[in-house]
């Protein structure tokens, strides 16, 4: 009976995994320098990012050609399918906690901040109107007033450009399932093309919003919600876009069939998920 | 023999506890006296879960017991087959259930009880700092008063050099006085961390958090000192934050009040003139050990890095309006709270020029009331 | 049946590296699980000595051995290191170990990535346990790390955060690794529900984790930016609440407790039928317990919040969900009594364990159960009761459930049988001295002393006094442990295949110790 059970693929012993610690390693410890102002911080930092750059570079690397080589049956194919879920699981996770930042603030926090013996004894005359930068800055003396993001203008355009990367990205894959090879790869292209579109405006933004709008980080509770959601996102569409980025040179080296490609479905999920996240944020933080 | 020494090693710690109980001695074994309707509703309800516990605790390591010593192999018991029992299965979900719901019936009631602040006769607001208690009397007989309450305890009995007092640790310089069988509300907030104020006679416990205001209640039955501690961990000196409330009879209460309006009032005189340097030194001395102390030190060095030395420092040796904006306002996400708010405009000069003219620093300047006052109008 | 190839020199690996390089660059779970225990062991001797340094200050009152802000350094440091430095790895190093050995697996589903999850925790704890080194010292927040107070700490509440953020990262691997094994790489034959209660609850457990782990990163991650980049989260002034970084916490926090207790579940589970000679009363209803306690764990966290002032119905419906968990626990605990009785019961020293377990678990579920009752609550929260109450489920609960775990399978794991004898004493030293610490300490909670001080008012002198010694009592109980396991890897008593008469499971199919490969052929399952 054992024989119906193909052998599952045992990686042999690796180097990279202790690159990747000691490459976390300088990094935790650079960036805790770092942001209290100790010089050599950010070499530390930079330098285990390098490292982890080499580390990721070299491992992948040789997942991908473990994978070329047929070392993966359906079974590893399986785990990568049920693990990549599972991961993608927990980046919801994290953002559901700084969601929650955001449901908490306005639901609970300014309502009860701008009312009652709150507002009576501890913040007099802060009304809470979202959106607002916290009961400080009724002192308009020490913090000068923003401009919140409107939602219609850039927001609007980048969610339709990432719905439509998700149209491209489908049809790339698509192209992939009827071994259309030109059309997996222009699909990626574009989507790639239009992830970096999505950045470049989302950085247009960011810049107004400091120069134009006085929105920073630290315009109070708006503030830290408004960039660390979106900011968290950018990060996510840039990491995606790396991936599609890979995938898309894979694509060229002639890597994937119609049957076996779960590198590029994987970034495919990741990028629907970024996508997602994209629309709830551009409804809860931009709209609402 | 396994058995004999488990039970040895868990009644020899309840025989002595049932033993002072018996005798009634104070709060060492169970929770402390109750002056309130609330703790005494508490007490009663902690008593009744306890046995509850004990009961089903008993049964179900009665059965393992036996089990444990009757059906041992070394005696030559074979084990039987049985599993899975659908009826005891239900069962022994359905009962505790049972048992659940009717410990949360009480529980409910005195939640409610609890929560139920409205209609007091004194309004008292508690304000944590780090390491102290203000309180502000904001409403009934007393309306007004504002006191600094902070750990009396000589260093000296903390660090061994003196022999400790009786009520060591949960002492202060100006006890809460409220007047018995009044329902008193407690607001309260904080300063720069959570801190929470508890008396465990009254059954109050509320997290006292910056900027927000919470509440909580209680009506003494009996007059006496209740000591209590802050109960939220707020940095170095969490141990040394006591609560006392001194709960007196109408009469006396009375004339405490009466008592504290005249200090006030001569207080308030006392803000609006010039001061000299020496009466501006003296007064900022005792400021500055009561509150600037616990965090910069008496002699000045501070604790680096965290508490900076004010010996020496530019923010003390430099503009005086600089250094009266942090001792008002603070600085965010430090230790340094805004103090505006506990001291008065005499205190805060007082402290402000003690500062600049004690160990090192010789500024020679002297900061006025009036001056202080600009500085807080200006922001 | 089994097929086991005996030979421990790898075939298809040539240059399998050996010494120092082995075991940084190793790929099979069993190299893999001996670290994370070994490592585990050493993390609770440092968090041990931590716990002994503020034991010996709270001998006496008065200011002896440290000062107050070194004591909260050493108090948070305790109970981050013992969380996530002794429990939780300890639990994953079990998991290594046994998981692909009950299943019939040849290894981990990733063996790569889960040398990396090995590997990332040294970094961490270098980390963690540097930030005592650093200007200001280690944080003194709490091991909760309430805003705003760890907003105020210095450099050391940084080097914490990133080591929470590196752990995490490490859990949600090891998680990821250990539920798509158990889904994706049992033997033909291994249905869910005849796998062993261990990988069940470890499964469940990994998706408690792979749950939370990113939540608890967010939170520190939004102190981070609060310390350091003008952020607003837990700052009133902006808008902000402090309460809101402890519901994120506790969010995280309160499924933490039973991440912490629910594979000791698993081994208990596994311990009292091969004792008892019977099978497990209902195998079926332990899973559906397992499952609830999971599920309700999501619902209850505000349990540790009474005394914030949450309007009465949430501290209402927090109460009532809180107190639900006492059925499934309780259904557990029944399980393993009904399990025992009329069993052929014999007590080497695993069965002592896991019964011991039994025992002081249950005590320390039921304080938990009262202080699941938000009224009495708002008198023993932040006391010496609350202290009592998770040291009975943490080490009583968790770290008795870890040694039974261990006497049971270091047969498998070294070949040899661990001394009976000093099993037997470590167990009696360490149950009577764990509740010479402990028990004093619901007397104190209830008296009035709060958690978190270095120094106390003279009533609760003699408790605090018991507690030391019993403290340093349990503690040097701990060195009687060590020496099994050192005397047990070096020789003794050759293990059988199956050391323990009434044990069940593929690990048992095997040779002692079991081969550095095994499984490479699936077994087939009947
Ligand atoms: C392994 C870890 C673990 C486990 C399993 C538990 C289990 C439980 N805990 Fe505990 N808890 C902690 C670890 C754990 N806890 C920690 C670390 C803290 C403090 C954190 C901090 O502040 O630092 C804490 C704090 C804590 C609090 C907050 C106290 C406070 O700060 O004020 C509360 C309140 O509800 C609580 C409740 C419970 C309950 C109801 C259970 C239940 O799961 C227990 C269920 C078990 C039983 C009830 C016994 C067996 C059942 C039967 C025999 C059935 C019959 C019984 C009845 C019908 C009554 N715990
Ligand atoms: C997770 C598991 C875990 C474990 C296993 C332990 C184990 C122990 N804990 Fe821990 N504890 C926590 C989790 C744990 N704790 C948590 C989460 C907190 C809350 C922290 C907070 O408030 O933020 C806490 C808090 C806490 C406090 C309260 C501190 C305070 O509020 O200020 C105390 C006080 O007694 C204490 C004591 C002990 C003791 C004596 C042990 C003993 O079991 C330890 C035994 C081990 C050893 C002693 C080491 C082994 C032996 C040697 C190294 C040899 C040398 C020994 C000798 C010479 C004797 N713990
Ligand atoms: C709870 C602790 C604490 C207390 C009490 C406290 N301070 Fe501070 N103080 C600090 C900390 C921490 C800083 C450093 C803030 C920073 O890092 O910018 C500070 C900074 C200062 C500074 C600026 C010093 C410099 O060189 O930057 C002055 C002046 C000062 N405090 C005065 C006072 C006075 C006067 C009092 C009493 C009324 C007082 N402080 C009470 C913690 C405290
Ligand atoms: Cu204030 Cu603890
Ligand atoms: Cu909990």
């Amino acid at each position: 009976m054992s024989e119906t059970l193909e052998r599952y693929f045992v990686p042999e012993p690796s180097r990279f995994p202790i690159f990747g610690s000691v490459a976390l390693l300088l990094f935790g410890a650079g960036a805790a320098l770092w942001v209290n102002q100790v010089k050599a911080g950010p070499w530390i930092f930079f330098l285990g990012i390098a490292i982890l750059i080499y580390m990721l570079f070299g491992w992948f690397g040789q997942v991908v050609r473990e994978s070329q080589g047929g070392k993966y049956g359906t079974r590893v194919d399986a785990s990568f399918r049920w693990s990549m879920g599972w991961f993608i699981f927990s980046e919801v996770m994290f953002f559901a906690a700084f969601f929650g930042a955001l449901f908490y603030v306005r639901v609970l926090t300014v309502p009860a901040l701008s009312s009652g013996e709150n507002e009576a004894l501890l913040w007099q005359g802060y009304s809470g109107a979202w959106p607002n930068a916290g009961p400080r800055a009724l002192d308009t003396a020490a913090v000068e007033p923003f401009t919140p993001m409107g939602a219609w203008g850039i927001p609007a355009i980048n969610t339709l450009i990432l719905l439509t990367s998700g149209a491209t990205l489908t049809w790339a894959h698509y192209g992939l399932l009827k071994d259309k090879r030109g059309q997996l790869k222009l699909g990626l292209l574009l989507t790639i093309l239009l992830g970096a579109i999505f950045l470049g405006f989302q950085a247009y933004e960011y810049v107004h919003a400091y120069g134009e709008l006085n929105l920073r980080l630290d315009t109070g509770i708006y503030g830290s919600t408004f960039f660390m959601l979106t900011g968290f996102h950018g990060l996510h569409v840039t990491v995606g876009a790396i991936m599609l980025t890979v995938m898309l040179c894979r694509a060229v080296a002639g890597h994937f069939n119609s049957q076996h490609h779960f590198g590029f479905e994987a970034a495919a999920w990741y990028w629907h998920f970024v996508d997602v996240v994209w629309l709830i944020l551009f409804v809860v933080v931009y709209w609402l | 023999m396994g058995l004999a020494a488990r039970i040895a090693a868990s009644t020899l710690l309840l025989v002595p506890a049932a033993a002072a109980q018996a005798q009634g001695a104070p709060a060492r074994y169970n929770l402390q006296t109750p002056v309130t309707g609330l703790a005494e509703q508490i007490h009663d309800m902690h008593t009744l879960m306890l046995v509850i516990c004990l009961v089903i605790f008993v049964g179900v390591f009665g059965v393992m017991f036996w089990a444990v010593i009757h059906h041992r192999r070394s005696r030559g018991a074979v084990a039987a087959n049985f599993h899975e029992n659908t009826t005891v299965e239900i069962a022994w979900t359905v009962i505790p259930v049972l048992i659940l719901l009717g410990m949360a019936w009480p529980a409910t009631k005195t939640v409610i009880a609890m929560k139920d602040t409205s209609e007091a006769d004194l309004t008292i607001k508690a304000t944590g700092y780090q390491w102290k208690w203000g309180y502000d009397y904001l409403q009934g007989e007393g309306e007004g008063i504002r006191l600094l309450s902070s750990l009396s305890t000589p260093r000296e009995q903390i660090e061994g050099g003196a022999a400790k007092g009786e009520n060591y640790l949960l002492e202060v310089d100006n006890p809460v006085v409220v007047p018995v069988g009044k329902k008193v509300r407690m607001l309260l907030t904080a300063n720069d961390v959570i801190h929470s104020w508890w008396v465990p006679a009254f059954g109050v416990k509320q997290d006292a958090i910056p900027g927000f205001i919470r509440d909580g209640w209680f009506r003494a039955d009996k007059e006496g000192v209740y000591r209590g501690n802050c109960a939220e961990l707020c940095g170095r000196d969490h141990a040394f934050m006591p609560i006392e409330v001194h709960v007196v009879s109408a009469e006396k209460y009375a004339a405490w009040v009466a008592e504290h309006r005249e200090k006030a009032a001569g207080a308030a005189a006392d803000e609006a003139r010039e001061w000299s340097m020496a009466e501006l030194m003296t007064r900022g001395e005792q400021v500055f050990g009561t509150i600037c102390a616990a965090c910069h030190q008496a002699n000045g060095k501070g604790l680096p890095p965290t508490f900076p030395p004010l010996d020496g420092s530019q923010v003390v040796l430099g503009d005086k309006a600089g250094q009266i904006d942090i001792v008002l306002h603070g600085r965010p996400n430090t230790a340094m709270a805004p103090f505006g708010g506990a001291l008065s405009d005499a205190d805060v000069a007082a402290v402000i020029t003690y500062t600049r003219n004690s160990w090192g620093n010789h500024t020679g300047e002297a900061v006025q009331p009036a001056e202080v006052k600009a500085g807080r109008n200006k922001s | 049946m089994a097929a086991v190839i005996p030979d421990p020199l790898d075939h298809h690996h040539h240059h399998a590296p050996s010494g120092l390089m082995r075991w940084l660059t190793t790929t099979n779970h069993k190299d893999i699980g001996t670290m994370y225990l070994i490592f585990s062991f050493v993390m609770f001797l440092s968090g041990g000595v931590m716990a002994l340094t503020i034991r010996a200050e709270l001998f006496q009152p008065g200011l002896q051995v440290v000062q107050p802000e070194f004591f909260n350094q050493l108090t948070t440091m305790h109970g981050l290191v013992m969380v996530f430095g002794a429990i939780m790895p300890a639990f994953v190093g079990f998991a290594n170990w046994q998981i692909p050995l009950m299943i019939g697996a040849s290894d981990m589903a990733f063996a790569r990535m889960n040398n990396w999850s090995f590997w990332l925790l040294p970094p961490a704890a270098i980390l963690l346990l540097g930030s005592f080194f650093v200007p200001g010292g280690a944080t003194a927040a709490g091991w909760t790390l309430y805003a705003p107070l760890s907003v105020q700490m210095g450099m050391g509440m940084d080097f914490a955060i990133f080591a929470i953020h590196i752990m995490g990262l490490s859990s949600i691997m090891g998680a990821i690794n250990i539920v798509v094994t158990i889904l994706n790489m049992r033997a033909p034959g291994m249905a869910m529900m005849k796998m062993p209660l261990f990988c069940w609850t470890w499964l469940i457990t990994a998706y408690l984790l792979i749950a939370v782990m990113p939540v608890l990163a967010g939170a520190v991650t939004m102190i981070l930016t609060d310390r350091h980049f003008g952020t607003s989260f837990f700052n009133a002034a902006g808008g902000g609440d402090p309460v809101m970084y402890q519901h994120i916490f506790w969010f995280f926090g309160h499924p933490e407790v039973y991440i912490m207790i629910l594979p000791a579940f698993g081994i208990v589970s596994q311990i009292i039928p091969a004792f008892a000679r019977k099978p497990l009363f209902g195998y079926a209803s332990m899973v559906y317990a397992t499952a609830s306690i999971a599920i309700l764990s999501f619902v209850v966290w505000a349990h540790h919040m009474f005394a914030t002032g949450m309007p009465a119905v949430g501290q209402l419906y927090f109460m009532y969900a809180t107190m639900l968990i006492a059925v499934p626990t309780g259904v557990k605990v029944f399980n393993w009594v009904a399990t025992m009785w009329r069993g052929s019961l014999s007590f080497e020293p695993p069965m002592l364990w896991a019964t011991g377990f039994i025992f002081v678990f249950t005590i320390g579920g039921f304080t938990g159960l009262i202080c699941a009752i938000a009224p009495i609550d708002i008198q023993i929260h932040d006391t010496y009761y609350v202290v009592a109450h998770f040291h009975y489920v943490l080490v009583a609960g968790s770290l008795f459930a870890l040694f039974a775990g261990a006497y049971y399978w270091l047969p498998k794991w070294t070949g040899h049988m661990p001394s009976d004898r000093l099993g037997k004493l470590h167990f009696w030293c360490s149950l009577v001295f764990f509740n010479v610490t402990f028990f004093p300490m619901h007397f104190l909670g209830l008296a009035g002393m709060p958690r978190r001080i270095p120094d106390y008012a003279l009533q609760f002198t003699d408790f605090n006094a018991l507690a030391t010694i019993g403290a340093f009592g349990f503690g040097l109980s701990q060195l009687i442990f060590l020496a099994v396991v050192v005397k047990c890897a070096r020789g003794g008593k050759p293990a059988a295949a199956k050391p323990w008469d009434g044990a069940e499971g593929l690990e048992w199919t095997v040779p002692s110790p079991a081969p550095y490969h095994t499984f490479e052929e699936a077994p087939l399952v009947k």
